[in-house]
């Protein structure tokens, strides 16, 4: 028995011998490696350090800058891109990386029978819309081209001004076409694995960590530091501080991994950092049940809410309360004044109580013209949210609770409460099965279209029934208009539509980010609103 | 023997049906695997992922071909049957960790989750036995109020306390032990600790009312009578019959060691099994759950005839035919 327990131990503990040279706990076990069909932030963390495209993102900016493409040239209408690859590209096992690797890279990702969630992002380039909804099946219509072997030629549907951000996304990275049609879709498992990151895969225990060795031949090699880095997967966030207040992990990347409970201790401490996200909290509200079809009701609901309290008694990590979906400096855009406006922008607390007490006016003048006077025969109705599961905080049921008691006080409305696991609030909001519900959305790229395409009326993200053909024509107009200036004035049109008018959704706060690291020990991590910090980019002081 | 074989005969259309219902109440709860906070980009994309994984198809197709029964055309038009199913013994890919089979997460977690288990299950009895023994004793006095109370406090005080404590007190504190991971020996001692207490505290107390139990008995009277003494009447003849509810209790105990504890191993973050046993259910991870249930029912039908099997060596009145 003893003999036993001794030779699973050494079995289970035969880990890296060495300590890494930067160990970052990342989160929870990552779904895939693949850079086409991931989702999750964690997963793209440590695809990102494996596999890149035509450009990559800034570790200062998150912007798209120069990657595998060295330069580029842009047709004075915005809509072809030239890419001019670098000569000497390879991947990781040697093999060249060429015009053609791309153009076969891009139309697999947009095939739909790879089903990659995010093929969405080629809608913008020409032709991908009919590829990914299956509309066609020419492959050679993608406006992609090798015009010679390191030239990549690519049309646009419209002039897209955030296009090398795009670019620089894991969907878009170049990936080895002979691996993935000879082991399909478990491509990642091979071993070797070629990569076109400033990484190559070591190991990968699932559950445990996967490490990642410096790629050699990378184009960019020369500034990479760290020889080896871990990628530890965990998700309870006193663990995490653990690990990270022994020494054990060097960085934590995201926010869920830091206790909240402790946010008033950790905040003073030099090695917390915070940044304004790219991402918003809202409530949505379910516009094809009564009394929710009727706007004078939305907007009364809204106008109660006490943003300010919120981010300041639950969230209490510095976040924006927010009057539009879109944050404030999205690739910048400011977006328009939005409902209860006067109340978020108040500089002291006279004038911010004053403008609460016009707000509530305002609010139950409203209900009382939709035939609810003071709550009267106002039907009952629950506030879904997700709650339990994982090591989460409770932040979505205090907001609830909150919720539920402006909503006595000033409205006399009775809203019960009603916390569901996740995947049942998934299903249940995409077939609008709520009343009201709360929601969140983060950004893919800086530009406010990453936010407002959601409520679109066709699109999969709206789960709201709220469908507006002048919403809709605003965003077709902006996408085809190349100047920046008339376009971010056609988008905040459209958002005025969306919180002010109209109002199928609160925005309540804009996030923001929290990770943790020693920058006496660790450089190279900087803030960012879309939370990239490329793992080439860092390194040790000591 | 005859016995035991038809027990473990019986074992296989049991496990079947536990592993059946697992299959398809799984499949009921609201939701599914690939249901995220963003939509995929398109219908056709959606598509494509329940086909890849086969959710597309009538549940008791998807039955039959997690089975490997499922016969179906090929290409060129004749009838083969489907790659894999459990009569390969393919549990298929996990459905959530998508680069990974189900029998390669549990391969690789399992052991650590095995390691944690038989060391939590060592230290229950290492403590269980000898506190329960000695307070079966010495019944009545403060030595046993103490002890007694001790195993009441474990008993009672979950893992999710014990764990961090422990941490704050023998690693952040005193600097003793890492406060997680795994790997070194002395990464195993809290993890272990914080696991067997509980079970530690249930084996005292079993121990303890055997003990109490068999001392009262008529063959103990006897023995004294017959002038054994007292360390000989405890341990030869009181001990083996004390134990027996602690044997059939180990059956249990070992499958709940074994397969992981979701809490432990979340608080120390140690890469066993326990965690997938929580969270595939969360995510819907259809096939891990099924695998998952699958390994936790055959380990504690073993188990338990293992435990019966221990019986009829223990006491001699117990024979089986």
């Amino acid at each position: 028995m003893a003999l036993l327990i001794l030779g699973l131990f050494v079995f289970t503990s035969c880990q890296p011998q060495r300590r890494a040279d930067l160990i970052i706990l990342n989160g929870p076990e990552i779904e895939t490696l693949d850079p086409q069909v991931l989702t999750g932030q964690a997963d793209g963390r440590v695809s990102g350090a494996l596999f890149e495209g035509l450009s990559r993102f800034d570790a200062v900016t998150g912007r798209g800058v120069p990657g595998w493409a060295e330069r580029w040239d842009v047709s004075p209408n915005g809509r072809s891109y030239t890419f001019h690859l670098r000569t000497n590209a390879t991947f990781s096992t040697g093999e060249p990386i060429t015009a053609d690797d791309f153009v076969w890279s891009w139309r697999h990702a947009a095939d739909p029978l790879t089903a990659a969630d995010y093929s969405g992002f080629f809608f913008y380039v020409k032709g991908g819309r009919e590829l990914v909804t299956g509309a066609s099946t020419n492959f050679a219509s993608l406006g992609i081209r090798a015009r010679d072997r390191h030239t990549v030629e690519v049309d646009l549907t419209n002039p897209t001004p955030f296009f090398i951000d795009l670019c620089a996304m894991r969907i878009m990275a170049v990936v080895p076409r002979w691996t993935i049609e000879k082991y399909g879709d478990q491509w990642v498992r091979a071993d070797p694995l070629p990569c076109s990151g400033a990484f190559q895969l070591m190991s990968w225990r699932p559950n445990d960590r996967i490490r990642v060795r410096k790629n050699p031949r990378y184009w960019d090699a020369a500034t990479v530091q760290l020889e080896r880095v871990d990628f530890l997967s965990g998700d309870s966030p006193t663990t995490s501080l653990n690990l990270l207040l022994t020494g054990e992990v060097d960085v934590l990347i995201e926010r869920n991994l830091i206790p909240l409970e402790l946010n008033d201790v950790l905040l003073k401490r030099p090695d917390f950092h915070t940044f304004s996200y790219l991402g918003t909290y809202f409530i949505r509200f379910n516009v094809t049940r009564k009394p929710f079809d009727d706007v004078r009701v939305r907007k009364a609901i809204s106008l109660v809410l006490d943003k300010r309290r919120i981010v300041e008694r639950i969230t209490r990590l510095g976040e924006r309360p927010a009057s539009a979906l879109t944050p404030p400096g999205t690739g910048g855009y400011n977006p328009p004044p939005g409902l209860g406006d006067n109340a978020s922008s108040a500089t002291n607390a006279t004038d911010y109580a004053a403008a609460r007490a016009v707000n509530i006016v305002e609010a139950k003048r409203l209900l009382a013209q939709a035939g609810y006077p003071d709550g009267t025969g106002f039907p009952s109705f629950t506030y879904m949210f997700n709650a339990g599961g994982g090591g989460g905080s409770r932040t979505h049921e205090q907001i609830g609770v909150e919720f539920q008691s402006m909503l006595r006080e000033h409205l006399v409305l009775q809203m019960e409460l009603r916390p569901v696991e996740w995947k049942t609030y998934l299903s249940e909001m995409s077939l609008l099965n709520y009343d009201i519900i709360r929601g969140s959305w983060i950004g893919d790229y800086q530009d406010p279209t990453t936010f407002l395409d959601c409520f679109l009326g066709d699109s999969g993200n709206n789960r709201t029934g709220w469908r507006n053909p002048t919403y809709d024509g605003l965003l077709d107009q902006a996408a085809a208009t190349p100047d920046p200036k008339k376009r971010f004035e056609l988008l905040r049109q459209a958002e005025t539509l969306l919180t002010l008018d109209e109002v199928p959704i609160i925005p309540v706060y804009n996030y923001t980010g929290l990770y943790a690291f020693d920058p006496q020990r660790v450089g190279g991590i900087h803030t960012n609103l879309t939370d990239e910090h490329p793992i080439w980019a860092m390194y040790r002081k000591r | 023997m005859n016995y035991f074989l038809r027990r473990l005969l019986f074992m296989l259309p049991l496990t079947l049906v536990i592993v059946t219902l697992a299959f398809f109440l799984v499949r009921v709860a609201p939701g599914g695997p690939f249901d995220r906070e963003r939509k995929p980009a398109s219908p056709a994309v959606e598509r494509a992922l329940a086909e890849k994984y086969h959710l597309d198809e009538s549940l008791i197709s998807q039955y039959l071909r997690f089975l490997g029964l499922k016969w179906e055309r090929t290409p060129g038009g004749s009838l083969r049957r489907a790659p894999g199913g459990l009569v390969a013994g393919d549990l298929g890919l996990s459905l959530k960790y998508r680069n990974h089979t189900v029998t390669d997460i549990i391969l690789q977690g399992l052991p650590v989750s095995l390691t944690l288990g038989f060391l939590a299950f060592g230290f229950a009895l290492a403590m269980g036995l000898p506190l329960g023994f000695y307070t079966a004793v010495r019944r009545g006095h403060w030595g046993d109020w103490i002890g007694s109370l001790f195993a009441l406090l474990v008993i009672c005080i979950p893992g999710f306390v014990i764990g961090p404590l422990l941490i704050l007190g023998f690693a952040l504190k005193a600097g003793w032990f890492p406060v997680g991971l795994w790997g070194a020996p002395l990464q195993a001692v809290l993890p272990m600790v914080a696991l067997g207490l509980y079970f530690g505290g249930r084996v005292t107390r079993l121990t303890r009312e055997g003990m109490t139990q068999a001392l009262q008995s008529e063959y103990i009277r006897t023995a004294r009578a017959k002038g054994a003494s007292e360390l000989q009447v405890l341990l030869k003849h009181a001990l083996p019959t004390a134990v027996m509810p602690v044997v059939s209790y180990s059956g249990p105990m070992l499958a709940d060691l074994l397969t992981g504890s979701f809490v432990v191993e979340n608080i120390f973050q140690i890469p066993g099994i326990g965690v997938f046993m929580v969270n595939s259910s969360l995510s819907r991870d259809y096939t891990m759950v099924v695998g998952l249930v699958m390994l936790y029912a055959v380990l504690l039908l073993v188990l338990n005839l293992l435990v019966d099997l221990a019986y009829s060596l223990l006491d001699p009145r117990v024979r089986y035919e």
